[in-house]
This record gives structure tokens, sequence and C-alpha cells, in this order.
């Protein structure tokens, strides 16, 4: 069970957070000279994939989003990634990856889940499969598993710290997980929605959260008549410090000669149903610690970037055009970002279907024209070497007809 | 108001029991009442396996040798270091080198350590913590358990006073009682060695005892006016300080042996030596002096007074029905009390079958050991590590068997609701291991069924993970009231 013996309050906190796992890796592509390294970070809530990459050069994006629509004269502006596409301005480091031949963007995504469940979009996104349902592996995990049975190499024994392992890399390979110290998970999205159906339900008990969370001042300024908006999300140093310590400590372990060769973590808080600030808010100050994350990645990598990708994915995407609360509900076209030295990057790749009222999947969601399995099959296929059959038999089953996308790495 | 079948089935398992484990609700939904009353007709279903634990009195003599061995050799180390000091001090003359200091420091250390995987008091206590939680994990209801805990808080002792029997006193003097005669338990507590050291009572003396006339030591009134004011009658029932003296007295020469005596050490014992000699008034009523008898007689007229019936029937109804129950429900339970002599398996019964025990608006905010049973059953979990629990609890305010004081934990709302951010730090680590186990699309149900308000419902499926999907369950208003 969960309780540690008498722990104290940040124990607890931390031990709450998001984890990793690495699979050992096996060197096997080293013959070749090579010796690739792949992170998969799963964004769970549901990205706005507009929000990231903007369509600024489509006619219809402004009457899309009004002025909640990220433009390359906004305040702040976005920053330009080709005549068509703008990236948050939240995101430097990506950006300057990008304009480095280091990052790509693959939009208009996803995964073949069409419904709008978190735990059936995380279910079909992390195990491979085309349905949600009782899955007990995840991609990443099978693929490594199908290499190993050809190449074992070493004392594989597993290795696990901490709670529970994400879908995506568990399996029958071995994996050792590690949660981060000293870092407090950012509870604060739990407890505002905690906090709103006390408020529906049990009034006692919001006050009583309400006065112990210090979030009395936010709900004043609500109650002043100032937008919920105006209050700054408690925390966000917490969120940016914890997703820069976990994404960073994850490169330092891949980046060893003796670490691990594949790993993956999620960052939880993407649903953002209520002002989603994508400019500068809630959404704004995600995607920065996102790109603290991607920096930290950069930098602990060392000599190894050149050798790395990192798939950025979410479960799917949000409804395209903004709320009567200022947010985004659930939708289903969306970003992958990749980045890493070893892609063939500087692109956003996109079968781009347009965002006119008629062009949206049911009315409300940017259109999926992109398979994200093919994306995720061609960097395991061209990165790490996995068997175009096993991908299409076993790693995404029944995948045959979707061929693996290529050209995404530098080395294929 | 009447709750469809399986409403009421939800409302049996959260109201009277420790809460529903996975289908559970549907199991019972036939006949919730009955269920709880066929809970009550399983053989032994009071007791737990001892299989392993020490009775309270070898407890307390284990703790007793442990200790004092550890002391034994903390004198053999401090020895040790003075000698090794001296040795130093006319090596290196009158000045005293940093090495040897630290040294010394660390020989001091070394004395001190303990390791706590050898450390017996902590081993009776997690052992019996284990026990307690295994019977309220395993349990099919809870209901017998909840009755436990109810009367343990009733009679509580404190482990921070006596660590060696809290445990033991639980299965000893109230495990066996709860569903039989209240003066059975009235007497099994009172006469426990564990609660005359806990209120003070094993080294009181009669004034006019031979012990009291030899020894300027005398009387001690704790354990007296505990029983009147919290056990029996309750608080300005009409007993006046008089009473509480005369008791006090009655009460002299219940003690326990020294647990130093190998073999009977940390027993009952009526100490005659001890006892204030003479016929003794207690409530208007002389009790001629036949030694323990004298107390047997006063606590068996207590048992059957009919204050005592209020005040039992009072705290059982504010525990499982309402912080304020309905004053006909506690009305009846004092009836039946008063009818029956005492007898709890029919007072309980007569709780389940009262309509007012179900009618009322589910308000009362489980306490921190209700919450986490409960948590720990909806999940599946069946062997959480006792120390575990026992660390919640402690961070919830409600640390196992160690009460602020005499009166136990409250039962009230207040007492708790400020723990409520300590539940969302447990409840959120609990779902992060094992979110993996759940199904978000019938946990609700599982756990509630359809006492869950469709904003509970809306919020745990819109919740963005399994994790956080569970913890807003174990959070929800639905979840912590019963």
């Amino acid at each position: 069970m969960a309780f540690i013996h008498a722990p104290s309050r940040r124990e607890l906190m931390l031990s709450a957070g998001v984890l990793f796992a690495w699979a050992h890796w096996p060197k096997l592509a080293r013959a070749e000279g090579r010796d690739p390294r792949m992170l998969t970070i799963v964004l769970r809530g549901a990205l706005d994939g507009l929000a990231v990459a903007a369509p600024v050069g489509d006619p219809d994006w402004i009457k899309l989003r009004g002025d909640k629509a990220l433009t390359i004269d906004g305040k702040p502006p976005a920053l330009p990634l080709d005549s068509f596409f703008a990236l948050n301005p939240a995101m430097p480091n990506l950006h300057r990856l990008y304009k480095a031949g280091q990052a790509t963007i693959v939009h208009a995504a996803a995964t073949p889940y069409r419904e709008r469940s978190h735990f059936d979009g995380q279910d079909v996104l992390e195990s491979g499969l085309d349905k949600p349902g009782a899955v007990h592996s995840g991609w990443l995990n099978r693929a490594l598993a199908s290499l190993k049975a050809e190449h074992r190499v070493g004392d594989e024994k597993a290795f696990a710290v901490g709670p529970v392992t994400p879908l995506v890399v568990r399996g029958s390979a071995p994996v050792m997980s590690w949660v981060p110290p000293n870092i407090k998970q950012a509870t604060d999205d739990t407890v505002l929605r905690l906090l709103d159906l006390y408020n529906h339900t049990d009034p006692a008990m919001a006050r009583a959260l309400e006065g112990r969370m210090g979030l009395i001042s936010l709900a004043r300024s609500e109650a002043m008549g100032g937008k919920p908006g105006d209050a700054k999300p408690p925390n966000m140093n917490g969120a940016r410090a914890y997703f820069t310590e976990a994404a960073g400590t994850a490169a330092k372990y891949l980046a060893r000669a003796d670490g691990p060769r594949v790993g993956a973590l999620a960052f939880n808080g993407w649903d953002t149903h209520n002002n989603e600030g994508v400019a500068s808010g809630l959404l704004a100050n995600l995607l920065g610690a996102l790109d603290g994350a991607i920096a930290a990645i950069e930098t602990n990598m060392g000599d190894a970037w050149s050798q790395t990708t990192v798939a950025i994915v979410t479960e799917f995407g949000r409804t395209a055009r903004i709320n009567g609360t200022d947010g985004t509900d659930h939708g289903t076209g969306t970003v992958a970002l990749l980045i890493g030295s070893a892609l063939k990057g500087g692109r956003v790749i996109a079968d781009w279907p347009g965002v006119k009222a008629t062009s949206l999947y049911e009315n409300r969601d940017l259109k999926a024209t992109t398979d994200l399995r093919a994306v995720l099959k061609g960097l395991l296929r061209d990165h790490l070497r996995v068997d175009e059959r096993v991908l299409a038999e076993t790693v995404f089953p029944g995948s045959a007809k979707l061929k693996p996308m290529g050209g995404l790495v530098v080395s294929a | 108001m009447t709750l469809d079948p399986k409403s009421t089935a939800a409302l049996a398992l959260h109201r009277f029991g420790l809460g529903p484990r996975p289908g559970q609700i549907a199991l019972i939904a036939s006949d919730p009442r009955g269920a709880l009353l066929a809970e009550l007709d399983k053989p032994n279903i009071n007791r737990i396996a001892g299989a392993g634990l020490m009775g309270s009195a070898e407890a307390a003599r284990a703790l007793f040798e442990y200790r004092a061995e550890q002391q034994a050799r903390q004198i053999v180390a401090k020895r040790e270091a003075d000698r090794q000091q001296a040795m130093a001090d006319t090596e290196a003359g009158k000045s005293m080198t940093e090495k040897t200091m630290a040294e010394k420091s660390m020989a001091d250390d070394a004395a001190q350590k303990r390791d706590p995987s050898k450390d017996v008091g902590r081993q009776i206590f997690l052992g019996e913590a284990k026990a307690r939680v295994d019977a309220a994990l395993t349990a099919d209801i809870g209901f017998a358990e909840r009755l436990v805990w109810f009367w343990s808080n009733h009679f509580c002792i404190s482990a921070d006073k006596i660590p060696s029997m809290a445990g033991a006193y639980e299965r000893e003097a109230i495990r066996p009682h709860v569903l039989g005669r209240f003066g059975d338990m009235l007497l099994a507590a009172e006469s426990h060695p564990a609660m005359l050291f806990y209120l003070d009572n094993w080294d009181s003396i009669g004034p006019n005892s031979v012990a009291g006339i030899n020894r300027s030591k005398g009387l001690n009134e704790n354990l007296a006016r505990e029983i009147l004011e919290l056990h029996t009658l309750g608080v300005r029932s009409g007993y006046t300080q008089s009473d509480v003296t005369s008791f006090a007295n009655v009460l002299t020469g219940w003690s326990m042996s020294a647990v130093s005596n190998p073999d009977h050490g940390g027993e009952f014992v009526f100490v005659k030596r001890m006892h204030e000699p003479g016929d003794k008034t207690v409530l208007g009523k002389s009790y001629a002096d036949d030694g323990v008898g004298q107390g047997r007689a006063v606590l068996a007229d207590l048992a059957r007074h009919p204050a005592t019936a209020t005040h039992v029937a009072q705290k059982l109804a504010k525990h499982f029905v309402a912080d304020q129950p309905p004053q006909p429900l506690v009305d009846r339970l004092a009836k039946v009390f008063r009818d029956t002599g005492g007898d709890l398996k029919a007072v309980t019964v007569a709780l389940v079958k009262s309509d007012e025990a179900w009618s009322a608006r589910r308000g009362k905010l489980k306490r921190p050991d209700e919450w986490l049973i409960s948590a720990l059953r909806v999940g599946g979990v069946r062997e959480p590590g006792p120390d575990r629990v026992v660390g919640a609890q402690n961070m919830l305010g409600q640390p196992l068997w160690r009460p602020p004081s005499p009166q136990g934990f409250s039962d009230e709302e207040a007492a708790w609701l400020d723990g409520l951010p300590t539940r969302l730090d447990i409840a959120s680590t609990y779902a992060a291991r094992i979110w993996d186990r759940l199904d978000p699309h019938t946990m609700v149900d599982e756990a509630l069924g359809p006492l869950a308000s469709r904003e509970t419902r809306e919020t745990v499926m819109r919740a963005e993970s399994k994790t956080q999907a569970f913890a807003m369950l174990l959070l929800s208003s639905e979840f912590q009231r019963r």
C-alpha cells in the first residue's frame, strides 16, 4: 500500500509524484557504431495541439480562436516555425532546437482512439492497441522485448523503486523505475478539481480544503468580480522544478555508458477545461515547464544527445474552439513533439486538414490526418532498429497496413 | 425516506461496516439489514486469531526484560567508553584530542542506538496492529469490527502510557463482550491491568489500609471518576464528589503485579493490604466490604443504572448515525439496554432495525481509521503492511491506541475536518500505487453505488488520469461521509 511509515508531508507528496521507468537496453546497435537512446514523455490530460503549434497561415485560424489565437504579432508574439505554423512563445528552447534541425512537430496527429475518455485514451496511447481494454503491457516495452529475444545481453534483472510504472514501458522486458527525490508533485490541479466538487456537494469540506491549501485568496479574487484566471495558478514554480528535475534526471541516466537506453515518464496537468491560458496562463506555464524539461534533457544528455530521440505524446487533443469558460474540452487531433539530435528535424509534418467548421472532426476537433502509431513505428524502426514485421504484429498489433513514417531520423 | 436496495446496501457497508470491497454492494443488495444481522451471528466474529500474539501480562514482562537488557548494555558501553577516555587522558596528558572526543561520542551513540527490528515493544505493537488491520480488511462487512473499535474507544487506554498491552487489552477486555453484556465488558475493562495502570489505580492506596497507614501514599481518584463520567453514567448525571471518593476507596487494592515478577508480572491482583477497609456508600447505596467483591458489586450496579443506558445509547447512536442523533433512536436503544440488562447484542440489533438509523442524512465524517480502511478495502488491498497503516493514522491525527485523553477520540466532524488536506496527500499517494488495478468506469459503482452524486461521478470520470480519478473518489464527500 501507499502509506510510508511515519513519513513527512514532503515525502508523501513526492512519492505521489509522477514516476519514470527505464528499461535496460541491450546495446546491440554498437556493431553499427551507434548507441541510440529513446525517451518517451506522456502528457496526461490531453494537450491542446493548436496552442503549441498554431496554424497562423490558415485563413480560418483567427475566426476559430478569436483573441485567444496565437499570432506572430500577438502579445507575446508566437515564434515562427515556417510560413504556416508558429510555436507557443513559452517554448524558446524547443524553437531553438527546431531551428537547429533537432526538433520535429507532427501536427493533426492522433492514436486510433476517437472517443473522449482520458482513461481509455491513455490506454490506447500507451498500450499500442487500437482499442482500450485490459492491457498489461506497453508498446515501448514490447518493442524492447522483441529485440531482447534475439540479442540478450548482460544481466537484465529488473530494478524498481517507487510506485507504478507507466503502462507504455510495462511488460515482460525488465524495467527499473525511480521517483525523483526532493521535488514535490504539483497536485494543485487535483485540489482545484476537488474544491470545485466540494463547492457543489459539501460546503464544509470546501471550507476545510480552502483554509489549509491557502486558496482563499484565489476564491476571493473570483468573488470580488475578478475572473478566475486573474489569480495565478498556485505552485507553477513547483511544476517547473518538477518537470526539469524529472526529465533532467532521466537524461542523466540515459546518458550513462552503463545506463538504460530506453525510458518513459509522464507529466500530468494538461486537461485545460477552464482558463486555458494559451499565451499567458496555465497552459503557457505548463508549456514553459515542458520547455525547461526539454532544455534539461539536451544538457544532461551530453555527448549522447547526438544519438537521442525524445517523443512527447498525449492521449488526444482538445476542441478546436474555445469553450464558454475560456478553456477547451476533450478533442481529437493534436501534436506530437519529437526532439533530439538524431532527428532530421526543423520540420512541421502535417497533412493539414484546415480549421474551417466543415473541416473539423464532428464540427468540434482538429481532424486527425496522421496516425500517431505511424510516427512511433518510424522512430522504432529507424532509430532503435525494431523489425518492421514485429512492429506490425506485436508492438502495434494489427497495424500492418499502417506504414512506418520514414525519414524521421538522420541515420535512417 | 426509503432507499432502493442498492443504495441501502451501500449505506449498510459505509454506515455500519468498513466500506465495500469490489462486488460487495451487489452481494448484499437483496437484504442489507439481514446481512448486517447475519454477520453478528457468525461464530467468533468479534474475535481475531491471536496466533503469535502475546497476552497482555506476557507482553508486559517481555518488554520489561528487553528494556532491562538494553539498560544493562548501555551501562556496560558507557563504562567501556569512560575507561577508554581515562586511558586517552593519561596517554595524551590532560588535553583531550578531537579523535578521542569523536570516539567517545561514537561509543555513546552506539549505546543509545537501537535496531528497530529488534525492539520488542515495536514488534508487539506492530503484531497487534497487523492482526487488527487484517481483521478489518478481510471482514465481509466489518460491522463487528466497527463495534470493537467503538467499544475500544469508549473504554480506551493509551499505548503512550502502557505500550506493551495496548493491543492485547482490546483482545482481552473488549472483543469478547461487544456482543455480550455491558456489565461483563465493564468489569473486564476496569479490572484489566492496562486500565488500572493507565488511570493510575494500580498504586491507589486506601488511607486506612495497612499499606496506607504504613506509607504516606494514598488515594487516587482517577479511575473511579472516569468510570462514572466516561464509562458508565456520563458527565453531569447526578453523582457527587463524595461518590467519586467513596468509589475510589472501593477500588483500592485493584492493582497489577510487578512486571519484574517473571511468572505473574503484569497480571491483575487484588492487594488486600492496599484496600480501604469498611462499608462504603456510592450513589446512596451501601456496599459491604468483601474485598474485591465490593468493587464488583458497585460496577454491576453502575452497569444497570438508567443513566448508563442513556449514556451508552447516546454514544452508540452518535457514532453510527449522526453527530446529533435522533432522540427517538436514542430513547429506543436506551430502553432496550434497560429492558435486557445491558445485552449489547440486543441493543445493536435494535440499532440496525431502527428506521432512524437508515433515514438519517449521510453526514457523519468517517474518522481517519474508518476512512483509511474503507479506502484500502475498495482498492482491493489485502496486505498493506501494518507500519504503513500505523504511519498514516499518525499523520491523520488518530494514532492507533493513542487517544489524546481518557475520553478517547472524538466522534464529531469538527475534530477531523481540518485533516482533509492530509487525506488528500494520502489518497494521492495511495492512488498512485494501485491505480493500474482499477477500472475508472466501475469504481464509483463499486464504492458508492447509487449513493454517488452526479457531480462526483462526473468529477471521477473526467479526471485527468486513473490516479486522479481514484483519489477523487476517495476524497469525495459521499465516500468520506457515511
